[in-house]
């Protein structure tokens, strides 16, 4: 049996986490009680961070949004900040999970979880979120992409919590999110993308980021084929060239949800794909 | 340990490991068979309950968790009668085997009470979550298609 605990503070919090070295940390369960469950062994303790409200908090101040660690999915959607400020990562969390996981699940966990597949990790890279990361000695704030490590690993420390997530609140350009899994809902991402355009009134680029999940040991970014699409027309042919050298460039593997080669082949598609939103 | 919350809205003080997975706790210690589990692991919603008015899977979740806490399962959702979801399944033959049933009916009064008046794209993203493997959809689509607000023809 483990041990549960739902401290209600952040104050009640480290103590409880100094007194219990190999807690593991519950931030919406849909992953880590499924591991708990597979693994067949249980944890010493179990740390809860849903009764801690200041964890919760979605705002906006001084140019930057703050949404706490442990927001549910759900509040992202409803929260009004986000859909209007960061539409492309109000797309991504609509397509995580289903009703009842977005209703459990956090940002916090989604992030701390590090899967290459965490559907609001593309997203939060191109929009240069950085993390708040919370310990008794204080706050110190890293790059989302100096926080994931790798598949399943993240730099968290002993002691130490994600608080939140800081995105600054400036124009990102017009949002994209495409996720590509072996069904249409509830389904892990075999690939995904997203992207941030900005054109000028003639349809030139003059910004583009893009990111894909699902398709390396965690997100792909490739700066320099970004800077090549600026001053570009927001056409096929630029999507076409950028989308080929990105897809030979990612690092797929094989798995349960899909062969490299198939990744690939999607990699290459996915950029033309934002091309039909267009009017 | 001791865990004080209401089950279909008689508070109840219960007595439960903290980490007894919830479904366990309402079908194996409160008899509340009602809510089912056959993956175990969030992808099927056979094990959805209401907390505090919110569709989540009892399968992941932990008794500690209940705390507090609002609890409506099948059972409580009508006690007294069929509730309109419930006849409006019935109606439309959205039940084969029943298994995935009441998941079905409280991820429906989940939507609706976010969204009155679903379309039917909608009601498919409402109900991604639960999984059936009898009906197709069409009909669980139809039942609660005929308690939205918008009233449309039904698809094919």
């Amino acid at each position: 049996m483990s041990e549960v605990f739902l401290p209600a503070t952040l104050a009640g919090l480290f103590p409880i986490m100094e007194q219990n070295p190999d807690a593991v940390l519950l931030a919406g369960g849909t992953d880590l009680l499924v591991r708990i469950r597979a693994s067949g062994t249980r944890p010493q303790a179990i740390i809860g961070l849903e009764r801690i409200v200041s964890l919760r908090e979605i705002s906006m101040n001084d140019g930057t949004i703050r949404i706490g660690a442990m927001a549910t999915h759900q509040h992202l959607l409803d929260s009004g900040i986000i859909k209007s400020c960061i539409p492309v990562l109000h797309q991504a969390v609509s397509a995580l999970g289903s009703p009842q996981i977005r209703h459990m699940g956090t940002i916090g966990g989604n992030i701390c979880t590090a899967s290459p597949a965490g559907d609001t990790l593309p997203p939060l890279y191109l929009l240069d979120a950085c993390l708040e990361l919370t310990s008794k000695a204080g706050i110190r704030t890293i790059p989302i992409s100096g926080f994931i490590a790798g598949p399943g690993l993240n730099t968290l420390q002993k002691n130490e919590i994600l608080s939140a997530v800081l995105i600054p609140a400036r124009v990102h350009g017009t949002g994209y999110y495409r996720k590509v899994g072996q069904r249409r809902s509830l389904a892990i991402a075999v690939i995904s993308m997203a992207a941030l355009v900005m054109t000028d009134p003639d349809g030139i680029i003059t910004g583009f980021r893009f990111a894909f999940g699902s398709v390396g040991p965690t997100v792909m970014r490739f700066p320099d084929l970004e800077s090549e699409l600026v001053g570009k027309r927001f056409a096929d042919e630029a999507l076409s060239e950028a989308g080929k050298e990105a897809a030979r460039r990612i690092m797929p593997i094989t798995d349960i949800r899909a062969s490299a080669e198939y990744r690939r082949m999607v990699a290459e598609t996915l950029l033309l794909s934002i091309r039909e939103e267009l009017p | 340990m001791k865990i004080r919350c209401t089950i279909n809205g008689e508070q109840r003080d219960l007595s439960a490991a903290p980490d007894r997975r919830v479904v366990d706790l309402l079908r194996e210690d409160l008899g509340l068979c009602g809510t089912k589990e056959s993956c175990g692991s969030g992808e099927c919603g056979s094990c959805t309950i209401l907390v505090n008015g919110e569709s989540r899977l009892s399968c992941l979740m932990i008794a500690a968790q209940l705390e507090g806490a609002e609890i409506l399962t099948i059972e409580g959702f009508a006690p007294d009668h069929l509730h309109p979801i419930q006849e409006a399944f019935i109606r439309h033959g959205a039940i084969q085997c029943g298994f995935c049933t009441p998941g079905m009916v409280l991820a429906a009064a989940d939507l609706l009470s976010r969204n009155p008046s679903p379309d039917r794209d909608e009601i498919r993203q409402g109900l991604s979550g639960n999984l059936c493997r009898c009906t197709g959809y069409q009909k669980i689509v139809d039942a609660v298609a005929s308690l939205s607000g918008k009233q449309e023809e039904p698809d094919e």
